[in-house]
């Protein structure tokens, strides 16, 4: 006897990020998810970041890694709030992890939420966290073919930003080809190429977070809460 | 590897519906994964027959169907599956597609065992 269920494997977590979207759109959070393989410059993107706003800037950073509190403490150096999150051998994070440091944290918007995921391609991308975006970082020491590999979270990523650019004159790496694989999985995902050494790119990076700062406060705005 | 997360997942829903059904064996779970959503079929199954070893579960059977993704024409909203990420419309052409299958994660139906008529 066959009894229909339809429900969603991870409704639970989709339950806490709905929450989690609400609290941030009641609050003019924006939230944006970075999701990399271990090593393509997530932590050093935000470092230049951050360093790159003025201090009375209501910023906040969540850092998720298996292991160890070395983000936490390279990013702590620029003077807003970071919290890490050390999920003890889990693969990603999810939105209960989220919502917890947050509460402890006790950060309040409007303003921008950074959250740096574990690195892994793979898991983080089956985790809704609330986010206004998830934004997939490629560094051009990898492969060019990674959208075509990875494409589960190329295609539910909104920019793709590849980073180390400063390295392009020593590595075998073409940025057109590596485009050319993200928009066959996702035609329409953005893509920035950056340098957090050099600080190439950056420019492009900052008026992409403001658009979307922009964008989710007009939203937040007509929707009727 | 996040399907021991998943499978878990899945078995808490499980535990729930039994609630309802109250004795009812449950035979089967039936489950919809999507191809982009980066869940691995065989690690799955491997990790839900870890977790229900030596637990009343233990029977309960993963049935698994596949999604490959699907699109639907922007232009002319014919749809169609995806082969070699071949994005453009088979019917008309025109590259301008959404994405309608493939994401998939749910859990699909459960399936009971029969209850006893008497006659």
């Amino acid at each position: 006897m066959r009894e229909v269920v339809e429900k969603k494997v991870l409704s639970e977590n989709d339950r806490l990020a709905a929450e989690l979207r609400e609290r941030y759109r009641e609050q003019n959070i924006l939230c944006v998810n970075l999701i990399s393989s271990p090593g393509s410059g997530k932590t050093a993107l935000l470092e230049k970041t951050l360093s790159s706003f003025p201090k009375e800037n209501c910023v906040a950073v969540l850092t998720g890694d298996i292991q160890t509190d070395n983000d936490a403490r390279r990013l702590v150096r620029y003077g807003f709030p970071v919290r890490q999150i050390v999920t003890g051998g889990t693969c990603h994070l999810d939105a209960r992890m989220v919502d917890r440091h947050l509460n402890e944290m006790g950060f309040r918007g409007p303003g921008l939420l950074l959250v740096e995921n574990v690195g892994n391609l793979v898991c983080p991308s089956s985790y809704d966290l609330g986010e206004a975006a998830k934004i997939v970082l490629l560094s051009v020491t990898e492969g060019e073919d990674k959208p075509l590999k990875y494409p589960g979270i190329f295609h539910r990523a909104s920019l793709m930003i590849l980073t180390k650019t400063d390295l392009l004159p020593h590595v075998e790496f073409s940025p057109e080809l590596a485009l050319e694989n993200a928009r066959k999985v996702h035609p329409e995902i953005d893509y920035i190429a950056l340098s957090s050494r050099t600080g190439e790119g950056f420019d492009q990076w900052l008026s992409w977070l403001s658009a979307l700062q922009l964008k989710a406060r007009r939203e937040a705005a007509t929707v009727p809460s | 590897m996040h399907e021991v997360g998943i499978a878990s997942s899945i078995l808490e829903c499980v535990a729930e519906e039994a609630k309802r059904h109250q004795g009812v064996p449950i035979l089967a779970v039936g489950v919809r994964i999507g191809e982009l959503s980066n869940v691995d079929k065989d690690a799955l199954e491997f990790a839900f027959e870890a977790l229900t070893l030596g637990t009343p579960l233990e029977h309960l059977k993963l049935e698994v169907e596949w999604c490959p993704r699907r699109q639907k024409c922007l232009a002319c909203a014919e749809e169609f599956s995806v082969h070699d990420l071949e994005l453009a419309c088979p019917k008309c052409g025109v590259n301008h597609s959404t994405c309608i299958g493939g994401t998939e994660l749910d859990i699909a139906y459960l399936e009971l065992e029969e209850p006893c008529v008497k006659s």
